[in-house]
């Protein structure tokens, strides 16, 4: 991660240089949003299940505060032992902490978007434990050692050819092999043996449920489950977010998640943790890292209700041609546009950018953020608080003129379409961000408002 | 001040306005019948239903299904005589070489064809992840049409339960379904008529 961190724009423009590749990324994505389409159409409860998870979340948030602290008092009468983290710092030093304690120098982890974020692995590493990611997409882009694209499809990004060209150096498998069930079973074998010698398991947290004090953690793979129950010590970190009132609300979440994500009616394994196993040791860090300054800000506070079931990312026509990466934050895409602010505005400005403001990411959030008008927002607090960048504050200016005075808006347009039709070349340039992947329109005869006036006269 | 003082304290400084629960937060699922909406849940997620009439047709099917595997573990007494593989281990890693653990489960979900396994009937909680091939036994009537009324039957859970719907799979080659990531490659539900 010590590259330098290209802005959005710029490195979607790398992103873009393959173009039959980035039609590939973006088929990738769109054909699972389409499964979540069929998926949720099979419910005609779907809407009101949106409205409910919505709601409870929005009960969370004004109640945060009792329910952790219920949350807490009910997991150490389970027998768990509950850390609490101001920052990611303080979050990998519990961590180290607990693992020095036990001597244990390696550790098997499953899925956690909160230790990306934390950028817990480095900070491990560079303090002698070796971390072995176990979901198969994580373990692909550990072994790559970059970051995962994609909350939930970590390696959504690579083809056949690259994986088991990374399998063939890693694992050993037959040099130009491709299939599937081939790589995945080389993985099986590799993983099998990390499960079966490591003492720690790290997991995530999809749900944690402030009656019980128990959670869940949701995968397909099992991996969480087979860390989880073979290891002496099982460390649970999650975002303080993560909390639901009441066991019966997981009906909700867990109905929504899949069907969001994947397109799936569930996850192959919902596994509930409430008491460590006899003779193990179960811990839980709490997080905050930024989430109670985002709870603050009224506009943006909406966007802790997020489940991480990826389906902005996956509808998102700006994610879907310009990748994960180009978005440089552990969660990408239209969410991660407007999580990664809150953490760094200045690193993070150019995020709130990444977005056409077309709304799909709002349609299709199970939890019902008002996405992309949160990103709108932060625009103009960007800009406000001198965030952004040059040639997009001018843009934004002069649109915000022109859009306020309408004579002005109806004359610029007459003389736009004048200029396109007459000099298309003026347009079609590379000064014109607008032109770049994309043809402009032929530019219509008339204005729709020229069209309107003059058709009502008759 | 501990880090768990500061954030509870920035929490109560920053948190909106109190709102009230949502009434209504369970669904009914009116399925023509809750057994066929589970079959089919379940074979289009590559697990095979098979309906036995008691315990002896369950040891006669588990013996055809299953000839030639060894390693076989179980927690339905009924089928000592079928296993040979002994769960009196007291160290979890020693399952490692289970090809096939015919569990007790308590109850299936139609709409999304899951099963909920826990501490209950389970000696140890890696056998349904750590086991070649999986098969649950749940009474036939134990089905619930959706996820609201599982959690009606589970107002608490015991130190642990799963929901596990089919076999272990994964995605991450380019979308491609592998069935058989880290868990089990296979998945047989019985369903018990009587008990
Ligand atoms: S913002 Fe909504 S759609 Fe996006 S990952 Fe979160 S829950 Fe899913």
């Amino acid at each position: 991660m010590s590259k330098t961190v290209m802005e959005h724009a710029d490195a979607s423009e790398v992103f873009n240089r393959d173009e039959p590749y980035v039609n590939w990324h973006d088929e990738t994505l769109w054909f699972v949003r389409q499964k979540r389409d069929k998926s949720s159409k099979q419910l005609p409860e779907w809407e009101q299940l949106r409205d409910a998870a919505s709601g409870i979340k929005h009960y969370v948030l004004s109640h945060l505060d009792e329910l952790l602290i219920s949350f807490e008092q009910k997991a150490k009468e389970n027998g768990v032992q509950v850390h609490w983290a101001a920052n990611a710092a303080e979050h990998n030093e519990i961590v180290l902490g607990l693992l020095k304690k036990h001597k244990i120098d390696k550790m098997v982890k499953s899925k956690s978007m909160l230790t990306e974020e934390c950028h817990m692995n480095e900070f491990l590493q560079k303090n002698g434990i070796e971390v072995i990611d176990t979901d198969l997409g994580e373990r692909i882009v550990q072994l790559r050692n970059e970051p995962p694209s994609h909350i939930v499809l970590p390696a959504i990004h690579l083809k056949k050819k690259d994986i088991g060209d990374l399998f063939h150096e890693h694992l050993g498998t037959d040099a130009g092999a491709t299939d599937p069930q081939y790589l995945t079973e080389a993985a099986r074998q590799h993983l099998r043996d990390k499960f079966l010698t490591r003492r720690a398991a790290l997991t995530g947290v999809n749900f944690a449920v402030a009656e019980t004090g128990g959670f869940v953690v949701s995968t397909n793979e099992g991996n969480a489950d087979m860390g989880a129950h073979l290891a002496d010590i099982h460390i649970a970190c999650m975002g303080f977010e993560k909390i639901i009132p009441k066991q019966e609300h997981l009906g909700v979440f867990l109905r929504l998640l899949a069907r969001s994500a994947t397109g799936q009616p569930i996850t192959t394994y919902s596994s509930h943790f409430k008491k460590p196993r006899e003779g193990q040791e179960m811990h839980i860090v709490i997080v905050d890292n930024g989430r109670s300054t985002q709870l603050g800000r009224k506009d943006f506070r909406n966007s802790l209700k997020c489940i991480r079931c990826g389906a902005c990312m996956n509808t998102c026509p700006v994610y879907r041609r310009s990748g994960g990466h180009s978005y440089h934050n552990a969660v990408a895409g239209p969410i991660g546009s407007i999580l990664a602010p809150n953490l760094d505005m200045t690193k993070n400005a150019d995020l709130p950018f990444a977005s056409t403001l077309c709304g799909s990411c709002s349609n299709v959030c199970p939890v019902k953020i008002d996405i992309h008008d949160q990103l709108y927002k932060w625009r103009q607090v960007l800009a406000k608080e001198g965030h952004v960048p040059k040639s997009k504050e001018i843009g934004i200016r002069a649109m915000s003129t022109m859009l306020a005075a309408p004579r002005f808006y109806q004359w610029s347009g007459r003389m736009g379409r004048t200029v396109m039709r007459a000099m298309p070349f003026m347009v079609n340039n590379a000064l014109n961000p607008w032109y770049k992947q994309r043809d402009m329109p032929e530019p219509p005869k008339e204005s729709f408002r020229d069209w309107y006036v003059r058709n009502r006269k008759n | 001040m501990s880090s768990r003082d500061k954030i509870l304290g920035q929490i109560r400084q920053n948190k909106p306005e109190e709102v009230a629960l949502p009434a209504v937060t369970t669904f009914a699922s009116d399925f023509e019948n809750t057994e066929d909406k589970f079959r089919e849940m379940l074979s289009a997620i590559y697990t095979e239903v098979i309906v036995v009439k008691n315990l002896e047709e369950l040891a006669a099917k588990a013996e055809e299904l299953y000839t030639g595997i060894a390693n076989r573990a179980t927690t339905i007494p009924a089928l000592s005589g079928w296993a040979d593989f002994s769960l009196n281990v007291s160290d979890p890693h020693e399952l490692e070489t289970v090809e096939i653990a015919i569990v007790q489960a308590e109850f299936g979900v139609a709409e999304n064809g899951a099963v909920w396994v826990s501490d209950q009937y389970l000696p140890h909680r890696v056998l349904p992840f750590i086991t070649q091939n999986l098969a649950f036994v749940i009474p036939r009537n134990a089905l619930v049409n959706n996820m609201h009324e599982a959690y009606m039957r589970l107002q608490d859970t015991l130190g642990w339960g799963c929901f596990i719907a089919g076999p272990s799979k994964t995605a991450d080659i380019e979308q491609s379904l592998v069935i058989g990531a880290h868990g089990a490659r296979s998945m047989v539900i019985f369903l018990l008529e009587n008990e």
